[in-house]
C-alpha cells in the first residue's frame, strides 16, 4: 500500500501565532482519512498545507518540518504549484461554486488546464457531474446558473468541479458542514464511491460520518495531532484518554 | 408598588409641543431644498424649452441640437420685419437682397445656429477620459485589492489616492496644463524649441519631446481622466473586494495562476460594479469646466473636430468646444438680451437633460446589477 500524503513533523505559523506543533502521519493511498477535534484545532489549516492553498495568506508560513506528496517535498522551492494544486483537489467548507453556469463551473479547472476542444470538455463535465452523482439531477439543465440549485446540489457541484481535473487526492474541508442529513448521506456514498480512485482526506466535526465513511482517523487538539489510527481502532479502543473523552462527547 | 391605572396617561403626551415643533423645524428645511430644486428646473425648463422643444413633429429642434454655433444676426429689412439669422443665412440673405438697406442691425455673439459643437465636444472629452480612467483605475485597483499585502504603505497609498479626490478641479486644470499641455512628451521630427527636453530615438530624424499636446482633446481627457481616477480607482476596488474570496480560492485551488483567477473569476464578477459606479463618474466629467478651460477648450469653432484633418487621429490634437464651458461662454461674455435666451438657457437644459439621463442610467443600471449579482 503505498503513501499519498507523507507529513513529517510539521509546524506552521500564522505570522507569531502557532497553528501547527509537530504533526507527523502517512495518509495511504485510495484510503480516506478523517480529521477530527474541536474548532480550531488546526484541521482546516493541515489540510489547506496539503495543496499550498495558504500560501495566499501573506503572513502564513511552515516553520519546520515537510510534506510529500507520493515522495515530492511539496514546499521545495522549484515546485509547480498549479500543477500541485491540479494533483490535490480541494473541496472548501462553504460551498463556493462560481457565479457561472453549472457546465462552467465543472468545465473551469479543464480550461484553464488549457483544455480547449469542446466535445473533450463535454464529455469531462457529463463524466465529473455523473461521479459527483449530480448529472441525474442537473444534465438538463447544465447551461443554468450554479446558484440556482440547492446547498446540496451547490456542494456535489463544488465536489464535480474539484474532480472534473483528475485528481490524485481530494481534500474536503467539512463538505457537509452546511447540508441536511439527505445530502450529507449522498456525500457520504460519493465519498466510498471515489476512494476507489482518489485519495481522500475529510476534515469533520460528524463522530459518526468519520466512523462511517473513513478508513483512518486522526485526532487534533490545539495544533498538535493526539491520535492517529485505523478508524475501527479509534472508536472502539482509543488509546489515547483525549480521545476518548472527545469521541464519547464528555470532552472539556 | 406598580399602579396600573399610572399606564394612562393625564393630559397631553410629554413633550409634545416641542416634538412638533422640532418636526416642523427638520420638514420644513427638507421641503425647503425640494423647492430649491424644484424653481431651478422650472426656470430652466420654462426658459429653455423654447429653444429645443417645438410644438410640431418631431418635437424637438433639431437644428438647435445638430446645428454648428454660429454669430446671431438681428436685424429689420426695409418692410420693416424683424429677421434674427445665424451668420450663414445673413450672408445669404444679403446676397440674395444686395441693394436693399437694412436697419437696427444687432449682433449677438454664439447665440446663432445650434449648439452640434458643444455636445460633440463634451461627448468626446467625456468618453476619452472615461476610457482613460477606466483603463488605469481598473489596473490600480486590481493592484490594490489583488496583489498588495495590506503594509502601513499600501495603507498610505490609498489614503493618498482617497484625498486627491478631494482636490478641486480647478487645480487639476493648473496641473493639466503645466503637465500634458506644456510638458508631455511627443514622438516628433521637428521638436520646438520651449521643450523642454529632447531625447533623440534610434529611428533617424525622430526625436521624444517633451513640449506639450498643446490645448488639444487628447490633454483634456488626460486632465479629466486624472480628476476621476480616485472615484473609479476606489469604486473599482471595492467593487474587486466584493467579490467573495471563495471564487479566488476555488480557483487557485484548481491550478488557476493569480491572473488566470482574477482575469476569469474576479474581474467578470466586478465589472458591472465597476462600470455603473464609473457612470456616475461620467456625469461629474460631462459637467466639469475648470479642467477642460485651459487644456482642451474653445469657445468658437467653425468646424467640427473632424473636418478637415490630415488624418484621423488628428482629432486627438484638435481643440474641441465643449457644453459646461460654452455655458460658461454665453453667460459670462454676452450681454443678456431677449435674443440670447434661447441660446442661454436652451443650452442649460439640453445640459440637464443630459447629465440628468446619465444619472438616471446609472441608478437604473446599478439598481439592475444590484438584482443580478447576487451570492
Ligand atoms: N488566516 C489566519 N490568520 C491567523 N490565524 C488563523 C488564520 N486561519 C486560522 N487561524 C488560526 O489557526 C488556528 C487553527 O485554525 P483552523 O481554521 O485550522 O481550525 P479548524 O480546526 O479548522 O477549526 P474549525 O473546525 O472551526 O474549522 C485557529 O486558532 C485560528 O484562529
Ligand atoms: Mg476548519
Amino acid at each position: 500500500m503505498s503513501t499519498a500524503v507523507q507529513i513529517q513533523n510539521l509546524s506552521f505559523a500564522y505570522g507569531s501565532k502557532q497553528a501547527l506543533h509537530d504533526v507527523s502521519l502517512d495518509m495511504p493511498a485510495r484510503k480516506v482519512t478523517a480529521f477530527i477535534g474541536p474548532s480550531g484545532c488546526g484541521k482546516s489549516t493541515l489540510i489547506r498545507c496539503i495543496n499550498r492553498i495558504n500560501d495566499r495568506i501573506s503572513t502564513a508560513h511552515v516553520t519546520a518540518g515537510t510534506i510529500k506528496v507520493h515522495g515530492i517535498d511539496i514546499y521545495r522551492k522549484d515546485i509547480n504549484i498549479q500543477e500541485l494544486r491540479r494533483r490535490v483537489g480541494m473541496v472548501f467548507q462553504k460551498y463556493n461554486p462560481f457565479a457561472k453556469s453549472i457546465y462552467e463551473n465543472v468545465a473551469y479547472g479543464l480550461r484553464i488546464a488549457g483544455m480547449t476542444n469542446r466535445s473533450d470538455i463535454d464529455d469531462a463535465v457529463e463524466k465529473s457531474l455523473r461521479n459527483a452523482a449530480l448529472w441525474d439531477e442537473v444534465g438538463d439543465r447544465l447551461h443554468t446558473s450554479a446558484f440556482g440549485l440547492s446547498g446540496g446540489q451547490q456542494q456535489r457541484l463544488c465536489i464535480a468541479r474539484a474532480i472534473a481535473t483528475e485528481p490524485e487526492i481530494l481534500l474536503m474541508d467539512e463538505p457537509c458542514a452546511a447540508l441536511d442529513p439527505l445530502a450529507t448521506l449522498r456525500i457520504e456514498e460519493l465519498i466510498s464511491e471515489l476512494k476507489k480512485k482518489f485519495t481522500i482526506v475529510i476534515v469533520t466535526h460528524n463522530m459518526a460520518q468519520a466512523a462511517r465513511c473513513s478508513d483512518q482517523t486522526a485526532f487534533m487538539y490545539l495544533g498538535k495531532l493526539v491520535e492517529v489510527g485505523p478508524t475501527m481502532k479509534i472508536f472502539e479502543n482509543p488509546s489515547d484518554p483525549q480521545t476518548e473523552a472527545y469521541i464519547t462527547g464528555s470532552f472539556g | 408598588m406598580f399602579n396600573p391605572e399610572n399606564l394612562i396617561r393625564k393630559g397631553l403626551p410629554k413633550g409634545y409641543f416641542k416634538d412638533i415643533l422640532v418636526r416642523s423645524l427638520l420638514g420644513g428645511i427638507t421641503y425647503l431644498m425640494v423647492l430649491i430644486a424644484v424653481l431651478l428646473f422650472g426656470k430652466i425648463i420654462i426658459d429653455g424649452a423654447p429653444a429645443i422643444f417645438t410644438s410640431e413633429f418631431p418635437f424637438v429642434d433639431t437644428e438647435f441640437l445638430t446645428a454648428k454655433n454660429e454669430t446671431l444676426h438681428v436685424f429689420d429689412d426695409a418692410k420693416g420685419t424683424r429677421h434674427q439669422l445665424p451668420a450663414s443665412k445673413y450672408n445669404e440673405y444679403i446676397e440674395a437682397h444686395a441693394g436693399q438697406q437694412i436697419y437696427n442691425e444687432q449682433t449677438f455673439s454664439y447665440s446663432g445656429g445650434g449648439i452640434a459643437g458643444p455636445i460633440i465636444g463634451t461627448a468626446l472629452l467625456t468618453c476619452g477620459s472615461i476610457i482613460l480612467a477606466l483603463f488605469f483605475g481598473v489596473c490600480a485597483a486590481i493592484y490594490l485589492a489583488e496583489y498588495a499585502k495590506q503594509s502601513p504603505f499600501i495603507h498610505a497609498v490609498r489614503l493618498a489616492i482617497l484625498n486627491l479626490a478631494g482636490i478641486p478641479s480647478i487645480v487639476f486644470g493648473l496641473f493639466g496644463f503645466s503637465v500634458f499641455v506644456l510638458a508631455a512628451p511627443v514622438i516628433t521630427a521637428n521638436p520646438v524649441d520651449r521643450s523642454l527636453l529632447v531625447l533623440p530615438l534610434f529611428i533617424e530624424g525622430w526625436a521624444l519631446s517633451f513640449q506639450g499636446w498643446n490645448s488639444s482633446l487628447m490633454a483634456g481627457c488626460a486632465t479629466l481622466a486624472c480628476m476621476i481616477l480616485p472615484v473609479v480607482i476606489t469604486a473599482s476596488e471595492e467593487s474587486l473586494r466584493a467579490v467573495p474570496q471563495g471564487f479566488r480560492d476555488a480557483s487557485l485551488a484548481m491550478g488557476g495562476t493569480r491572473w488566470q483567477t482574477i482575469r476569469k473569476c474576479v474581474l467578470p464578477f466586478s465589472l458591472p460594479g465597476i462600470l455603473t459606479s464609473s457612470l456616475l463618474a461620467i456625469t461629474r466629467v460631462a459637467g466639469e469646466t475648470a479642467p477642460i478651460m485651459f487644456t482642451a477648450a474653445v469657445a468658437a469653432k467653425d468646424d467640427f473636430p473632424w473636418e478637415g484633418l490630415a488624418n484621423p487621429f488628428d482629432i486627438l490634437s484638435s481643440q474641441v468646444q465643449a457644453l459646461p464651458y460654452h455655458i460658461y461662454t454665453l453667460a459670462a461674455r454676452i450681454p443678456s438680451s431677449e435674443y440670447t435666451q434661447r441660446a442661454q438657457f436652451g443650452s442649460v437644459l439640453v445640459f440637464l437633460i443630459l447629465v440628468a439621463m446619465l444619472s438616471f442610467g446609472s441608478m437604473v443600471l446599478r439598481a439592475k446589477m444590484r438584482k443580478k449579482l447576487k451570492w
